[in-house]
């Protein structure tokens, strides 16, 4: 892939994260090393509690690895800062504020005010094709249209790099295909660097450009899978031979570790 | 929901539904007054409202409404101000936190009346230690009911406000203030209904007028009859108190997920 040519954006560099439990330390990170290319879309799977999300906020800037650093753009991570944008599984809107006001909200942190705010969250909107719905509450919207909310909200700080952390977890199958050929158009329109965390292998195939496979207790890089499936993707992607030969590949490499933490 | 759909109470209106309870209500209190059990506690519907003219009459009814009235807002508006940054610097403090909480929790299972007479022993009498037994008795309940609110607001919030670029300050603005205003709104809710049954304890303190002082003086002359107008006159208090709050809860906090009502 022409990958080689782009520059690091993100390097995560002998991280490690140890949390003080009451049970004593636990080593939730234990030498992560990764580097991310510019634009490139990568995807993370692994069992449970193999640390991924403690990666992602840890290059989201929200924790503080134990040692180890991780580089953005060639500078250190000392907190968050809005070339990262994050989208929580959670959804996270404000639900005080309208739809169009929750992506106004990223808009005026950048110091875009007023009217000029207003008509900048309605571009955004019309990318997740919501702008129907710009003056409802998020308590109207479903688990999907909340989550497409959340991304043009993120779009909308203009990050550089999109951190996902199972953004499309809590969703039907139906809503997550379309969210993920959504998630992918967007992607390929307005190129970004993506870290997408997952649990469901074929959503990190049919996303990423690679596919990273982290180990459980305590959480390691174990394995970085190339998806030379070229794009643009579509949900018909999943019936070729290829995607199934990389979900045997990967699905094989994680469910050995779903074995190994049942242990 | 109900059983059946589209069966006879349900095709009833709300509005109809308020004047059956209203109907049972009177035939269950003219069953009481005539009962020779209860008759003594109960005087008649009509009785009852005939002393409204006498009371009227006597020239207390309003003075005691109006008393009360300023004891009870004056009371719980102080007991809310005080109650809203200390709740908050509860939750921002550990300190802070860690020497209070114990003891609000520890004063705030004591009923009011208990305390009352070591009030009036520093404050004297008259319109001080009403205020100052109803602003106790209302802090205590809104401060917890803050504090456990701002201590329950879903950090997912502040960390997407954070990553979108918000400082300490935006945070606290626009994100930790409005996520805070449903609970207090139940605080708000909670301390009206605290200051309303806490006014007779409050009045138990030598005041020269009031719906509490005014009920325990006519129980003392056995002037029963209008007794019982006081005690619904503050019913219908607590009533039109709770409708306020409901429809500024309904202006202020519509956002939130649907509850129950």
């Amino acid at each position: 892939m022409a990958g080689e040519t782009r520059s690091v954006k993100v390097k995560i560099d002998n991280v490690r994260m140890v949390f003080n439990t009451r049970k004593g330390e636990m080593v939730a990170l234990n030498g992560a090393d990764l580097d991310i290319r510019e634009n490139e879309f990568v995807t993370v799977v692994g069992p449970s509690g193999c640390g991924k999300s403690t990666l992602l906020n840890i290059i989201a800037g929200l924790l503080k690895p134990t040692s180890g650093e991780v580089l953005v753009n060639g500078e250190t991570v000392e907190g968050v800062g809005r070339e990262r944008g994050v989208v929580f599984q959670q959804y996270a809107l404000f639900p005080w504020l309208t739809v169009k006001k929750n992506v106004c909200f990223a808009l005026e942190m950048r110091g875009i005010k007023g009217a000029e705010a207003e008509e900048q969250a309605m571009k955004y909107l019309q990318m997740v094709d919501l702008e129907k719905f710009a003056d409802h509450y998020p308590k109207e919207l479903s688990g999907g249209m909340k989550q497409r909310v959340a991304i043009a909200r993120a779009y909308a700080a203009e990050p550089e790099i999109l951190l996902m952390d199972e953004p499309f977890g809590a969703l039907d199958a139906q809503t997550r295909a379309q969210l993920q050929t959504d998630l992918l158009n967007t992607w390929e329109k307005k190129q970004k660097t993506c870290f997408f965390i997952t649990h469901d292998v074929e959503e990190a195939i049919i996303l990423g450009q690679r596919c990273v496979i982290m180990s459980a207790r305590p959480g390691r890089i174990k394995k970085i899978v190339d998806i030379d499936i070229p794009y643009p993707r579509t949900q018909e992607t999943r019936m070729s031979p290829r995607f199934n030969e990389l979900k045997n590949i990967i699905w094989g490499e994680v469910y050995k570790e779903y074995l190994e933490v049942r242990k | 929901m109900n059983k059946k759909s589209g069966s006879l109470a349900e095709r009833i209106p709300s509005k109809v539904w308020l004047l059956i309870s209203l109907l049972v209500a009177l035939i269950v209190w003219t069953i009481l007054s005539v009962m020779p059990l209860t008759a003594r506690s109960f005087p008649n519907v009509i009785v009852t409202i005939q002393q409204i003219g006498v009371m009227f009459g006597r020239g207390v009814l309003l003075t005691d409404i109006a008393s009360s009235l300023i004891s009870v807002i004056a009371g719980y508006v102080l007991g809310f101000v005080i109650a809203l940054p200390v709740a908050i610097l509860m939750a921002w403090y550990v300190p802070v936190r860690n020497i209070l909480r114990p003891w609000i929790m520890f004063i705030r299972n004591i009923p009011p009346l208990a305390y009352v007479p070591l009030i009036v022993l520093s404050a004297g009498v008259g319109r001080r230690p009403q205020i100052i037994t109803i602003t106790i008795a209302t802090f205590l309940i809104m401060c917890i009911t803050i504090y456990q609110g701002v201590m329950n607001i879903d950090d997912t919030l502040i960390r997407a406000a954070r990553v979108l670029g918000a400082k300490d300050k935006d945070i606290f603005i626009r994100v930790i203030a409005p996520a805070s205003l449903p609970f207090i709104m139940t605080a708000v809710r909670l301390g009206a209904s605290t200051a309303l049954t806490t006014l007779i304890a409050a009045e138990s303190t030598g005041a020269n007028a009031g719906l509490g002082m005014r009920i325990r003086t006519l129980n003392s002359n056995f002037d029963t009859d209008p007794m019982l107008l006081y005690i619904i006159l503050i019913g219908i208090l607590g009533l039109i108190v709770e409708k306020l709050i409901d429809f500024a809860e309904r202006k202020l906090t519509g956002w939130q997920e649907k509850r129950e009502a």
